[in-house]
């Protein structure tokens, strides 16, 4: 426990405290004001769209936001020091060592994935993917407003992505993590010396696959069909359907592909978390 | 007496230099209001007009705003702060301890540019939050969501190097993990698949970020430059991009 409070008091980590409090706040806000719009309509253009002058009318608005924020900044700077720890020394390493806060979702990626994949590729198709997104969206409704009707699949997807890929990681990776990358409870001590058994096994020697070539075969076909199989069945049985129409193939390969990506560090977690499993495909080059 | 105050004010408000400073008057005329934005340096990247619903605090719940703010505060207390600090192992650590004890405010200088770095990743993220639930990257504002993806990275790379300036075992360490992952890039790094062996530790991604095999007094200067200098003038660039664009295609997005 009182390895949890020292992290949860820890200077640094006043932010993601706060992130606590301010991400349930805002869907909290959001959410009420698309329940309006989804029972009462779209609000209509009458008196939302009249003109107001920015000055005085916005920039009061931005000054007083402004003022706020100043103090908010202000009693937080004079109550709360910056840390500053011994000075750099690069042969003592710390346990856990830790990246900042808002990296550490990336940090417990590399739990469930090799590096090349964790801290390179899925940041990259990360970044892409976020860039796509607008490109990739045809639903021309909800723009403008708070909805869930109109829009739930968007929806769905990117708040599962930033609430629980992006915020919850980080707050486990913040709060959960101790030495050696273990994950500790909150009322549970650290043990530096807590050993865990490495007794993962490759998904192919769950299936009982012990031949190296067949396993990077068996790997292979996993992957490939994890990518293929679902795609192709949906467009399959929905191919007239107005949605895929308006999407065209090479944004729906675009699509599921980025939206299979996205699913494969949940599914690994589990497959890691119930199965024991440490990797699906292993290759002479690469595991994954 | 009230007439010769009125007299004195005239005097002074039509005399040369006070029209030479000040282009409108006072009135309170719609025309003034938009002179106000359109004649002045800071204001003009707002439309003299807006919608009324974009003055909604739960439409946006001013997250880009709050954003710039802070990075208006991480400007002004870093400036002030670089007239203290010498990017050099020998002198960086002992630098940020002579600011937080010997230098009149110097800890809450520190503290200030600290806590507004965290505040402007938090409201970086919230803004993105609200902008992908109000779908406002839609039509036409498609690009500005792109320069906004860009602005995200760039806001964590403006706090990612600058975690390494105290020089301290938190600085060194976070930034050796948040590096190490730089090895396993695909092709250009000594550990990552498919990679050539012309690429070696010396040579990888990870040597050109850290300019050596493991963070040192080069890494410190490196990330220095790149703190004070060029990352923040490229986030300016694109901030002005991305202000400019929101109102290119339209003002703020609403139901139309
Ligand atoms: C340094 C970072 C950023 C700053 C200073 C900034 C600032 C702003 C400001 C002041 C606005 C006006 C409306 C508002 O306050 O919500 C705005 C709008 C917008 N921002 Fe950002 N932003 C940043 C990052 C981002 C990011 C990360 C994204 C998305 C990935 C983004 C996408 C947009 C879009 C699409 C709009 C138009 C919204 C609308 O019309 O409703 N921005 N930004």
């Amino acid at each position: 426990m009182e390895h949890f409070i020292a992290l949860v008091t820890k200077p640094d980590n006043v932010p993601i405290v706060a992130i606590l409090f301010l991400i349930p706040y805002f869907i909290w806000l959001s959410y009420r004001q698309a329940r309006q719009t989804d029972k009462a309509g779209v609000p209509s253009d009458a008196h939302l769209n009249d003109k107001v002058y920015v000055w005085p009318y916005l920039c009061r608005n931005e000054f007083v936001c402004a003022i706020i924020v100043m103090l908010v900044l202000g009693v937080w700077s004079i109550m709360i020091d910056a840390p500053l720890e011994e000075p750099s020394d690069p042969t003592k390493t710390p346990n856990p060592s830790k990246a900042p806060w808002y990296f550490l979702a990336l940090q417990e990626m590399l739990v469930y994935f090799d590096p090349w994949i964790a801290g390179v590729v899925l940041p990259g198709l990360i970044v892409a993917g976020l860039i796509a997104i607008p490109y990739i969206d045809t639903n021309p409704k909800g723009k403008g407003y708070y909805t869930i009707k109109e829009r739930p699949f968007a929806l769905a997807v990117f708040s599962f992505g930033f609430i629980v890929l992006w915020i919850v990681l980080m707050v486990v990776g913040t709060f959960l993590r101790g030495p050696g990358w273990n994950f500790f409870a909150p009322w549970e001590a650290w043990d530096p010396h807590l050993v865990v058994p490495l007794t993962n096994v490759n998904l192919s020697y769950l299936f009982g696959i012990r031949d190296a070539n067949t396993a990077n075969f068996f790997g292979f076909v996993v992957v490939a069909g994890y990518f293929a199989l679902g795609p192709i069945v949906y467009l399959w049985k929905h191919k007239t359907s107005d949605f895929l129409q308006e999407l065209g193939l090479v944004r729906y390969i675009i699509v599921s592909f980025l939206f299979l990506t996205m699913l494969s560090l949940p599914i690994k977690m589990i497959l890691r978390i119930f199965f024991k499993v440490q990797y699906i495909w292993v290759s002479p080059w690469f595991n994954i | 007496m009230n007439e010769e105050r009125k007299g004195l004010k005239e005097k002074i408000t039509n005399s040369d230099i006070w029209r030479s400073i000040f282009r409108h008057g006072y009135e309170n005329t719609g025309r003034r209001y938009t002179l106000q934005i359109l004649q002045n340096v800071w204001l003009h990247l707002h439309p003299p007009r807006i919608s009324r619903h974009a003055l909604n605090f739960r439409f946006t719940w001013c997250m880009g705003g709050i954003t710039f703010l802070m990075f208006l505060v991480t400007a002004v207390t870093g400036v002030l702060l670089m007239f203290y600090y010498r990017p050099t192992a020998e002198y960086a650590f002992a630098d940020v301890q002579y600011l937080e004890f010997d230098i009149p405010f110097g800890m809450l200088l520190r503290n200030m540019h600290r806590w507004a770095a965290h505040g402007m990743v938090i409201s970086v993220m919230l803004h993105m939050f609200r902008v992908f639930l109000t779908g406002s990257y839609k039509k036409p504002r498609e690009f500005n969501w792109a320069v906004g993806v860009i602005l995200l990275l760039v806001t964590f790379f403006l706090s990612f190097t600058g975690y390494l300036l105290p020089w301290d075992q938190l600085a060194f360490w976070a930034v050796t993990v948040g590096t190490n992952m730089a090895r396993a890039t695909p092709v250009l790094g000594h550990e990552g698949p498919f990679a050539p062996s012309e690429i070696t530790q010396s040579n990888d991604v990870r040597f050109a970020l850290l300019a050596g095999t493991i963070v040192g007094p080069s890494t410190l200067l490196r990330f220095y430059i790149l703190h004070c200098v060029a990352v923040p003038l490229l986030a300016s660039a694109l901030m002005a991009l991305h202000f400019w664009r929101v109102r290119k295609d339209g003002g703020i997005s609403g139901p139309l």
